[in-house]
């Protein structure tokens, strides 16, 4: 039933109506929409930030060691203070808002990419592929993952590259059984015996026929992931195998400011409610996604915005 | 019952001892011991001995036969830095980290079913919405920065409690509350969301209508069957913790096994890396088959 739903109502809308469509049911979850307008922002900055902002952001003013946060007197770029060199917080922020969502993103995308099609693999395949990928699940999730990103970050200088291939392999388990999981039972269905004794070739079911089921599943685990990895990232630069300076990200700037906590705790406390910012952003959208993507439940946000669960 | 047990602890088998082999030829990737330990300027001859003592010498087969072989004696090695047994070294620290977690663990799990289901109870009431806030909140906080910002408001700020070491029942408060934050998020959305699924079933419904007490609803009858995710949440977040919270140890300074793993790899002690995880791995896998367990006893359809 949730198939031909989608059957009749995708091919006879145009592109922007969909587009309409879907902005409406953002907008009738308002801490969806609001956290949504609060990511654009977010990437806006990662994006133009470091074009804009990367002079002021390193340029070090000595009389505006620690500056207090709220002091106009200095300039509207002080306004959440300075850091341990009297560089803006604030240019800091955005400037390392590239850096903290380029590692999260790359790292999202490649274990989403990489897992499910390992997953897809191995929920379809009912021969040795389909014994043999769960048990390398079994093995990365085994280890520890910190102690991982540890002894690899020893190895390779930790680049932003490499921390993005750690955080991708540490990841990867999720999407993979997440995947498998969906298709051993999303194969059985009708529609796919259907597609399969009509002669649909193996390609074909996967891509056209599971696939779109399980697509909205994946995405929603992905957009929290996507949120879990930016906290292991900053975790990562906190303890100081992350990003090396001069770069920087939000966990770097939170390690940065730990020596002042004491004198100048807004240091600290900025990117920390940065990051609490957009995780919790991220898993307020990653639940109205839920909802919106399944044809089931899409009802609760088509009812002008009552929500029940 | 036998049988899956059986099976269970070979497949674990396998794949520590994947992990053993993966993680001794990795960790001797990140450098030679002998650097780290004697001075700069020690004579060839001290590091030629200093290698021979600790067997460093072999090529790297032949130090994982040694290694491999004395293992199976049970002889985990001896740490470098410490000069005493590894597994010693490793079951202190993992000591620490075992109460750390059981501590936290047991309070999450019993404020998290509590306050979930009555969270689930009246879906969009106040209580709810303030609990899935607050839970969304605890999820999203990244534990280094809380842990920070709780230091200098309760131990610098208000000079209540300690800012790390251990010692008094005082020292346990700061690291403890952080690391419940973030599993009581998750495991409260979890219970909400399983308990919202188990009290629109028909038999709670039935219990309503034959006139049973709210109460008696929700903690009898739905919350039994809404246990089996949230029961999967507790054992992945509790084995996250059995890992060692490193950021939360490192910061609060508590000798936990998470910090002692980091450090070793830092100082190239690698019999304590590899037995901090042999012995975590066997912790894990204790509580698996625990968690199992609790499933069957949950569910009388689950056999093994």
């Amino acid at each position: 039933m949730t198939m031909a739903e989608q059957r009749i109502l995708s091919p006879a809308k145009p592109e922007a109506g969909r587009l309409r469509t879907a902005l409406k049911l953002l907008w009738a979850d308002k801490p969806a929409t609001v956290a949504a307008v609060f990511l654009l922002v977010i990437v806006l900055c990662a994006v133009f930030g470091p074009m804009l902002l990367e002079q002021v952001s390193s340029r070090q003013n000595l009389r505006g060691r620690n500056a207090p946060p709220f002091d106009l007197a200095k300039g509207w770029l002080l306004i959440l203070g300075g850091d341990q060199l009297g560089r803006p917080l604030l240019a800091r922020i955005v400037v390392a808002a590239s850096n903290t969502m380029a590692i999260a993103a790359g790292a999202v995308l490649a274990s989403m990419l990489i897992g499910s099609a390992l997953g897809l693999c191995a929920g379809y395949s009912r021969g040795r592929a389909g014994d043999l990928i769960p048990r390398l699940a079994d093995v990365i999730m085994s280890f520890p993952s910190l102690l991982l990103a540890v002894i690899v970050l020893y190895m390779l200088e930790p680049s932003v590259g490499n921390i993005i291939l750690v955080l991708a392999i540490t990841r990867i388990p999720v999407y993979l059984r997440t995947t498998r999981a969906e298709v051993l039972e999303v194969r059985e269905r009708m529609f796919v015996q259907a597609a399969l004794v009509m002669g649909a070739s193996t390609p074909r079911i996967i891509f056209r026929h599971i696939m779109p089921m399980i697509l909205p599943t994946i995405l929603t685990i992905a957009t929290l992931d996507f949120a879990f990895v930016m906290l292991a990232e900053s975790s990562l630069s906190f303890l100081g195998i992350g990003i090396q300076p001069p770069e920087v990200t939000w966990g770097l700037m939170v390690a940065q400011g730990r020596p002042y906590l004491t004198t100048a705790w807004w240091l600290s406390f900025w990117p920390g409610l940065v990051i609490i910012l957009t995780t919790l952003s991220l898993n307020l959208l990653s639940n109205w996604m839920r909802i919106a993507l399944d044809p089931t439940q899409r009802w609760r946000l088509e009812m002008g915005g009552r929500k029940n669960v | 019952m036998q049988k899956f047990l059986a099976r269970r602890a070979v497949s674990s088998a396998i794949s520590l001892v994947l992990l053993v082999i993966a993680v001794f030829f990795l960790s001797r990737l990140t450098g030679d011991p002998t650097d780290l330990y004697l001075p700069v300027d020690a004579s060839a001859e001290a590091r030629e001995n200093f290698r021979q003592i600790h067997g460093l010498n072999d090529p790297l087969y032949v130090q994982f036969g040694h290694y491999m072989l004395d293992l199976v004696q049970l002889d985990f090695g001896d740490s470098i830095r410490r000069a005493r047994p590894a597994l010693e070294v490793v079951t202190e620290a993992f000591v620490w980290t075992l109460q750390l977690a059981a501590i936290t663990m047991v309070g999450v799990t019993f404020a998290a079913i509590v306050l979930g289901s009555l969270a689930a109870f009246r879906v969009g009431g106040l209580f709810d919405r303030v609990a899935t806030f607050f839970s969304l909140i605890g999820a999203s906080a990244p534990d280094f920065w809380i842990a920070i910002v709780a230091i200098v408001v309760f131990a610098v700020g208000f000079g209540w409690l300690p800012t790390s070491g251990t010692g008094t029942v005082w020292h346990w408060i700061l690291p403890v509350s952080v690391l419940f934050i973030r599993p009581f998020g998750l495991i409260l959305q979890v219970v909400r969301g399983s308990m919202i699924t188990a009290l629109s079933s028909a038999y709670v419904k039935t219990a309503r209508a034959k006139g049973v007490a709210p109460r008696a609803t929700i903690f009898v009858h739905a919350l039994r069957n809404a246990m089996l995710p949230v029961i999967t949440v507790i054992g992945d977040q509790a084995a996250g913790m059995l890992n060692g919270a490193v950021v939360v140890e490192t910061i609060f300074g508590f000798p936990g096994v998470g910090k002692l793993m980091i450090d070793s790899i830092l100082q190239r002690d690698f019999a304590v890396v590899l037995a901090s995880i042999m012995v975590t791995a066997f912790a894990i896998f204790l509580m698996n088959i625990l968690i199992d367990l609790a499933y069957g006893a949950l569910d009388p359809r689950i056999r093994y």
